[in-house]
């Protein structure tokens, strides 16, 4: 199981952030770990079509990943297969997880929900199963300010 | 070595995946150690279930277990989760900037767009 849920909320209506996750201009401005311009990015934003995008990380390394656009719903949702070409996390190489976007518009704006699943073949077979990233965070939380010990 | 590590870190999410298992975890945070009837009595399962549960908490490293007299305590190990959260992180840490990028680059636009449509005044409030 093992997705990573985010959310978001953003002033900015759901086609205008739709439109941000699917063009060339939109996704360069955004996209990777930090903060850097994107070394190259190809969109195809429609079922079957294909992304690619490359990113050089702070340390100088390059990583690209790749993928399938798997749903494609203007202004709502988006879903795409991702696999690392080269770079990503040395546990990822070869394996193909799933990335999930939903927008729902909202007073102020649209609500992002972000999931990146199926980060590992154990995970897959339990995908299921949600709701767990909070507990173990809280777990993680707890666990974090226990360490001094003593007081019971 | 990547493989004996993930098989590891599969483990401790498949042990966590269950909400018993979860409750017995976060009582033993609370408690230090504790014998296993103890663990077993705020639940409505059999002990053999519980006696399950701690099985699979301790083949995930969750739990250790030493004999004390005739019981056995049982005491949390946090490592694990730590090493599990750590992963997750790892994740989080990739893409959480990117969408707040993405949040920044969506809000730009739609102010953009914004003064666009109140310039073309009332005509053009169709919203797309």
């Amino acid at each position: 199981m093992t997705s990573l849920v985010l959310v978001r909320r953003i002033a900015a209506r759901p086609s205008i952030v739709f439109d941000a996750l699917t063009t060339v201009d939109g996704v360069a401005a955004w996209w990777g770990p930090d903060d850097l311009p994107l070394v190259r990015a190809e969109i195809d934003a429609r079922v079957g079509g294909a992304f690619r995008v490359r990113f050089r990380t702070l340390d100088g390394q390059e990583h690209e990943a790749f993928g399938e656009y798997l749903e494609v719903v203007r202004p709502e949702r988006l879903a795409m297969s991702w696999r690392y070409a080269f770079g990503g996390e040395p546990e990822e190489l070869g394996r193909t997880s799933r990335i999930e976007i939903a927008l729902k518009p909202v007073d102020t704006g649209t609500e992002l929900t972000f999931t990146h699943a199926e980060l590992s073949n154990e995970a897959s077979r339990m995908s299921h199963e949600r709701g767990w990233t909070g507990s173990l965070a809280k777990l993680a939380r707890l666990l974090a300010n226990t360490g001094k010990g003593d007081s019971r | 070595m990547v493989n004996y590590q993930d098989r590891g870190l599969d483990r401790v999410f498949a042990a966590l995946v269950d909400p018993t298992r979860r409750a017995i975890l976060a009582r033993l945070e609370r408690e230090e150690s504790l014998s296993i009837s103890a663990i077993a009595a705020p639940f409505p399962i059999k002990l053999p279930a519980v006696m399950k549960h701690l099985d699979v908490l301790g083949d995930a490293g969750l739990v250790t277990r030493a004999k004390r007299g005739r019981t056995v305590d049982i005491r949390l190990s946090p490592a694990p989760l730590r090493e599990a959260t750590d992963w997750l992180r790892r994740y989080e840490r990739f893409w959480s900037p990117a969408l707040d990028r993405l949040a920044a680059y969506a809000e730009g636009r739609e102010a953009e767009v914004g003064a666009c449509e109140a310039q073309s005044g009332e005509a053009g409030k169709t919203g797309e």
